[in-house]
């Protein structure tokens, strides 16, 4: 394969390939849910949760691999079980650090037992750690649609009660919201997303489509929604022009993802600061004639 | 309607063998601005709790509107003891305080003309229409208590919960928000309880003043609460309380006390 000077004769010529073709049906899925859902894990500083659903997912995929089924059901048992075990551990999640490293520590070494008993091909434990999405057959897409679809209808179903829980827990908690319930809700969502975005870029590179975007998004925005939609658009980004390049070079997918994701969030974080930062003007006057200036 | 707000009949707060106070007789009308001091671990938030309908009674009755508190109950707003947003939040200050309007709803509904509205008028209520954009990351102390309680009045409570709003802020910040919180409670009819550690900077604004102390509590007007006579039976070790030419107090003898006060 050729690069040619012409991006749309090449992309026409990927997508002459099944397998190009499904990897972008399932990656623009992914990238939509892991967008959305990691504005949540961002917002909630959960980030090592959805890092310890992947791992735990690991473990899910090594022993379904062992017993012969496909990885991801696995993934979506292990995470989902760890979900709901991380989400009775108890409400605030800053306290959970702790647990959360020790359960997660535990079960990658299950998953290493697993894929050493398992007598296969080591590539399978290759793939589940740094993605695979050059292998998604055509029933997987039907499954990352599904799931994607019914984490987008939660999503939208918990949005308001979620995003005040997530912002201001106390006043959310005494206005009546049933924290528990939302809690439990948004570990297993997250526990689904990860789930299926491991597919793409495998379990140990899940925080350049969960936590990156979103993260790169804050900067760019400060009202939620706005903010979602943003990190929606650079896990796009990031996936199709992953796909893109892997595709007429030797090297992984995952790797130009991460990378375009990263490269993202430091242009961002590094370079859009610089032209507009987002803290309002040092000095303000306030409407009782107070001036104040930030320190 | 019931002439009393809040009614509270021999009343005790605790955790399951752990008795904070009790005794507690008090009743709080509409549009009364009622402080509530006491050391570290008295009671204060215990009290708010309770109202809030987080914690039930270990004994006695409490009711608000004749009925008992509920947790969820929409008469109240509640501003808890917050230090920091963290800096990393980059969520302007608008959306929050919509949050307290529409927080509860289910389903997703991009905010309405009538929420962006409403939570637009709580802001410049308290003064901080010009905040509503900036993120709650970079505001000073002074100013998040402004959108906290935007937050806390955009749903049009009857009862105004306010945990430790001045802490960390300086006189100037301390004095203004009082001024802001005198003016909710008088030009919306708002009863407002506000946990503070110094009385003086309130004696000015207050209608009433609970002590919470020494397992008891003391409720009344500043002038029936704040004399020697009913510290000391608070407290019980002798108090003195001595009045400058400016109105302000000085409580001498409690402070050596601190520490006992389970």
């Amino acid at each position: 394969m050729t690069v040619n000077v012409n991006l749309f004769a090449d992309f026409l010529q990927m997508w002459h390939y099944q397998f190009m073709q499904h990897a972008f049906e399932a990656g623009t899925i992914i990238a939509i849910v892991a967008g959305i859902t990691g504005y949540f894990v961002v917002l909630r500083r959960s980030a090592f949760v959805a890092h310890a659903f992947s791992e735990i997912g690991f473990a899910g995929a090594a022993g379904a691999v062992l017993i012969g089924i496909a990885p991801i059901f696995g993934l979506l048992m292990g995470s989902i079980l760890g979900g709901l075990a991380i989400a009775a551990l108890g409400r605030r999640v800053t306290n959970r650090d702790t647990q959360i490293g020790i359960v997660l520590a535990f079960t990658l070494g299950l998953g290493l037992l697993f894929i050493n008993l398992y007598t296969g091909y080591a590539t399978e434990a290759y793939s589940i750690l740094f993605g695979e999405i050059l292998g998604i057959s055509s029933s997987n897409v039907l499954l990352t649609l599904s799931f994607g679809l019914v984490i987008l209808i939660a999503i939208a179903a918990i949005y308001r009660p979620l995003l005040f829980a997530s912002l201001d827990e106390e006043v959310a908690e005494a206005k009546g919201m049933p924290m528990v319930f939302l809690g439990t809700a948004f570990m297993l969502l997250v526990a689904v997303a990860v789930s299926i975005s491991v597919q793409i870029v495998g379990v140990l590179l899940i925080f350049s489509l969960m936590v990156t975007p979103a993260a790169t998004a804050q900067y760019l925005a400060k009202r939620p929604q706005q903010v979602i939609i943003i990190s929606v658009i650079i896990a796009l980004i990031a996936t199709w022009s992953g796909l893109f390049i892997a595709f007429y070079t030797p090297y992984p997918v995952s790797f130009f993802i991460t990378t375009i994701s990263f490269a993202t969030y430091l242009l961002v974080r590094f370079g859009y600061g610089r032209i507009r930062p987002i803290k309002v003007p040092a000095t303000r006057i306030h409407a009782n004639g107070e001036i104040k200036t930030d320190a | 309607m019931p002439s009393n707000l809040i009614t509270a009949d021999n009343l005790a707060a605790g955790y399951r063998e752990k008795t904070v106070w009790r005794d507690a007789n008090f009743a709080f009308g509409r549009g009364e601005f009622i402080a509530v001091i006491g050391p570290n671990g008295a009671g204060k938030t215990t009290l708010f709790r309770l109202l809030l309908g987080l914690q039930r009674p270990t004994s006695g009755s409490l009711k608000i509107f004749d009925a008992p508190p509920k947790r969820g109950n929409p008469q109240i707003g509640y501003v808890p003891q917050r230090h920091v947003i963290d800096s990393d939040t980059n969520v302007e200050c608008l959306e929050l305080v919509r949050l307290g309007l529409s927080g509860k709803k289910w389903g997703f509904n991009p905010f309405s003309k009538k929420e962006n509205d409403a939570a637009m008028a709580a802001l410049e209520s308290v003064g901080a229409a010009e905040l509503a954009h900036s993120s709650l990351g970079v505001l000073s102390g002074g100013e998040l208590q402004r959108i906290f309680l935007a937050e806390a009045l955009v749903s049009e409570p009857d009862i105004l919960l306010l945990d430790e709003p001045l802490s960390n802020l300086d006189l100037r910040r301390e004095t203004d928000l009082l001024h802001l919180v005198n003016d909710v409670v008088r030009s919306r009819d708002v009863t407002a309880l506000l946990i503070a550690h110094n009385i003086n900077p309130l004696l000015p604004h207050l209608d009433k003043v609970m002590y919470v102390a020494n397992g008891k509590v003391a409720t009344g007007k500043p002038s029936e609460v704040l004399t020697s006579e009913s510290l000391t039976a608070l407290y019980g070790v002798q108090v003195e309380v001595l009045r400058d030419p400016h109105g302000n107090v000085a409580i001498i003898g409690v402070e050596e006390h601190h520490g006992d006060m389970k």
